[in-house]
């Protein structure tokens, strides 16, 4: 069982059978090249490039900006603030006093709303199609970042879940105490306190426990070897160059096109 | 798949010399002056009051015990010669929390992860990954999802783990402690076999003798000092030390305690509790949306309208157990059994006012329900525990205070607060106390107690609220003898009073104990 239902489909697709290094750095490249962007040209060629890859992929854009919608509706709104207050020029649109909306400042809010969004996709569409497993796998092998860290962390992963599930026992385990009457505000952080108290000495205990475990396995005891090798295949080079693709061509098409600037610009 | 690879491969030997254990800070220690010479091959169980030092015994041979200062340890202990702590990897070692033995998502990874630690050539790895896999009986492919397994299947899973590794000594502390009884039986057959095929040495701490008696061919009884009581052969320790182990609470083959004798079955007690047609389901609908409907439903209630069946709207979810007609009676017992999966536990919380039916409905009578609506799902936290005591298979899912006397008292104060009792009576309070034999703790802090303890305080702190009908999810599973005679006349004593028991149970003695009429889900 995933997260989300979304990314059991996501994870077959042809993003999904990707190797999760060649993803990580493909998104890592897209982010890197927007971060450092500023004009709405880029953002936005890149935002078009992401949506049309994941639905070469077999998703659906909107679907997926919709099951994301916190994130699509920060952007709006940091947009919308853009907008508001950005001092730029142009045709005046709204006067409400010290409030001005000019086209200006209208243009200004899109670019921060679309390069939020385009910032934002790449991480996630890897979070949603890549098994975690996987992605220890080369954040270990390929990347060398520390295995201990790496393992304990994907142990750890597999008690968030069983951490989901105690919480909904606890809860119907402390109403047949006669806990959880009070309505009021501070009643409710009293109980929510309580029930997050007793999930925590459970998941310090189970920690432990699961810590041993892995220490009577001989973890951590020297050197270590792999089970797997992290596979390579054509679909990488297809997604690495998609990745590439939207990187390197939304910051060309948009320096053609005489609009691109630097974030220092 | 089963290319097994050769490798030399025999038990190891384990000496304890005057070997001891004092945890700072208590007064007794937990092993004292233990001396034993365990031979390379041979099949040991030990035995001992609960906190007696057993476990810790094992985490020391297994170099996984916590000692920061050293000062714990007293006296020798080696395997092969060699301190614990230098010889991991030839030590396997398996507790009973089939949840936190299971490390990685993928059966074929988590039996693996200990080959990859012990840094063995990849090439060797899958092969040893799939003799383990079958030697445990676990037929499942490599990318099976493990937290898909039920209890049993982890804990066989986490014994191809270990074996994997090849260890020389196999340390199983209560190893069936969280798993049903077919599970229990499954994993013994399992560690018979491969401990056979490897010639592994093999010490297991257990207190369902009958279950291991065939398995092991000597016993070591601790006594409450932690030092030996007996070691020796397992018929004549298991003959020698029977008392001994009676009275420590361990349950030795053919015995049952003796309990106060529960009332005769009677068919026309008053009945407290009726389900018609009645599905029950984990799946439920939001919190926010059943404090609303639970809302309409006694607005409605308290207008004296008819209170709507699909008032929570939960008639889409799958049920668990489907179509169940039950009546619950004053002073009789009711045992829910079933296999694993089958919905028992579902539909205990359903009686309990605690789920939502998915169909059907479930409505108290008259002599329970009083002033309160007759479905129990409408009922506020206070008229809830005045009427209906559910028991939970977690003890410490149901702690709420920071001591066990404050424990107690809890139920009746928030009845009180709510107009739904008359309060704290001190005199139930320090009688429970008394009867469940909390007295000398009733200032520590639940968390603290020991595993019987933690059992019996849950079952007291709802029955301070006298509720008339109590509800108890698997309550005497892996509790030693002792606390199982303390909880079957404590549930006597209250059939005695007029309260109804409600119990998901395997227990057959317990059944047996309570005279309960028997309810088969899934039959």
């Amino acid at each position: 069982m995933s997260v989300t239902t979304i990314g059991d489909t996501a994870r077959f697709s042809p993003v999904g059978r990707s190797n999760a290094v060649v993803k990580l750095l493909g998104a890592l490249l897209i982010t890197a090249v927007l971060v450092v962007s500023a004009d709405p040209v880029t953002s936005g060629i890149a935002l078009l490039g992401q949506l049309i890859l994941l639905s070469a992929a077999g998703q659906k854009p909107l679907r997926l900006l919709l099951t994301l919608w916190p994130i699509t509706v920060a952007a709006l709104i940091s947009g919308w603030g853009t907008a508001m207050l950005s001092p730029e020029g142009g045709t005046v649109l709204l006067n409400l006093g010290w409030i001005t909306v000019t086209t200006g400042s209208l243009a200004a809010g899109a670019a921060i709303a679309l390069r939020g969004l385009a910032i934002a996709l790449p991480g996630i569409t890897v979070l949603l199609t890549t098994d975690p497993t996987d992605l220890a796998d080369g954040l270990a092998q390929t990347l060398r970042l520390p295995e201990r860290f790496v393992l304990a962390s994907l142990a750890a992963l597999r008690l968030v879940e069983v951490m989901v599930k105690e919480w909904s026992v606890l809860a119907s385990a402390r109403r047949a105490r006669g806990a959880g009457n009070d309505r009021g505000p501070v009643g409710m952080t009293k109980e929510f306190g309580g029930q997050a108290f007793t999930l925590l000495v459970q998941s310090l205990r189970r920690a432990t426990r699961l810590a041993m475990t892995m220490e009577a396995r001989g973890f951590g005891a020297g050197k270590r070897t792999w089970a797997r090798v992290p596979s390579y295949s054509r679909v990488d080079l297809y997604t690495g160059g998609a990745a590439v693709l939207i990187a390197v061509g939304a910051i060309a098409v948009s320096m053609l096109m005489g609009t691109h600037r630097f974030i220092w610009q | 798949m089963s290319s097994h690879v050769a490798v030399e491969q025999r038990g190891a030997e384990v000496v304890l010399t005057d070997f001891g254990w004092h945890y700072p800070g208590r007064e007794q220690p937990s092993l004292s002056a233990v001396s034993a010479r365990i031979r390379p091959g041979e099949r040991v169980m030990l035995l001992g009051p609960s906190g007696a030092g057993k476990s810790t015994l094992l985490q020391a041979m297994a170099g996984v015990e916590q000692d920061p200062d050293g000062e714990s340890r007293s006296g020798d202990l080696t395997v092969n010669g060699l301190d614990p702590r230098d010889a991991r990897g030839s030590v396997g070692f398996m507790h009973q929390d089939p949840e936190t033995q299971v490390i990685l998502a993928r059966v074929g990874d988590d039996v693996a992860f200990g080959l990859e630690n012990l840094a063995v050539p990849r090439e060797q790895i899958w092969p040893r990954v799939g003799a383990a896999l079958a030697e445990v009986g676990l037929d499942l492919p490599l990318d099976h999802s493990t937290t898909a397994l039920s209890g049993g299947q982890k804990q066989r899973l986490a014994l191809a783990g270990t074996m994997a590794m090849h260890p020389q000594l196999l340390l199983l502390d209560e190893p069936t402690a969280s798993v049903d009884e077919q599970g229990a039986v499954e994993l013994r057959d399992a560690v018979d076999r491969v401990v056979a095929m490897a010639g592994t040495t093999l010490i297991v701490v257990e207190h369902r003798v009958g279950l291991w008696e065939s398995v092991v061919d000597r016993v070591i009884v601790l006594d409450d000092h932690g030092s030996i009581a007996f070691d020796g052969p397992t018929k004549d320790v298991l003959v020698d030390a029977r008392e001994l182990l009676q009275k420590q609470g361990t349950w030795v083959p053919d015995w049952t305690p003796h309990t106060r004798p529960a009332p005769a079955r009677d068919a026309q007690a008053a009945p407290l509790l009726e389900t018609r047609g009645l599905a029950a389901s984990r799946t439920q609908p939001n919190s926010r949306v059943v404090a609303r409907r639970r809302r309409r439903g006694r607005k409605a209630w308290a207008k004296g309208r008819p209170v709507e069946t699909d008032v929570f709207g939960n008639g889409n979810a799958i049920p668990a157990a489907a179509n169940i007609n039950l009546t619950v009676r004053a002073g009789q017992a009711l045992a829910i059994t079933g296999q694993n999966g089958a919905g028992k536990s579902t539909l205990a919380l359903t009686l309990a006012g605690l789920l939502l039916p998915c169909a059907g409905t479930v409505l108290a009578t008259e002599a329970l329900a009083g002033d309160a609506p007759a479905d129990p799902s409408l009922w506020e936290g206070s008229e809830l525990i005045t009427r209906i005591g559910s028991v939970f298979q977690h003890p410490e899912h149901q702690f709420l205070c920071s001591t066990v006397r404050a424990e107690l008292e809890y139920g009746p104060l928030q009845a009180a607060r709510h107009g739904a009792g008359p309060g704290v009576n001190e005199e139930r309070i320090d009688s429970l106390l008394r009867r469940l034999d909390l007295e000398d703790i009733a200032d520590a802090n639940p968390f603290t107690l020991s595993g019987g303890q933690k059992r019996r305080l849950s079952v007291a702190t709802v029955l301070a609220s006298a509720p008339e009908v109590l509800i108890l999810d698997e309550p005497t599973f892996g509790q030693d003898a002792e606390t199982w005679r303390e909880l079957v006349t404590m549930l006597v004593e209250e059939m005695e009073r007029g309260t109804a028991v409600v119990a998901v149970t395997h227990d057959r003695e317990l059944i047996k104990a309570l005279n309960a009429v028997e309810m088969r889900l899934g039959a």
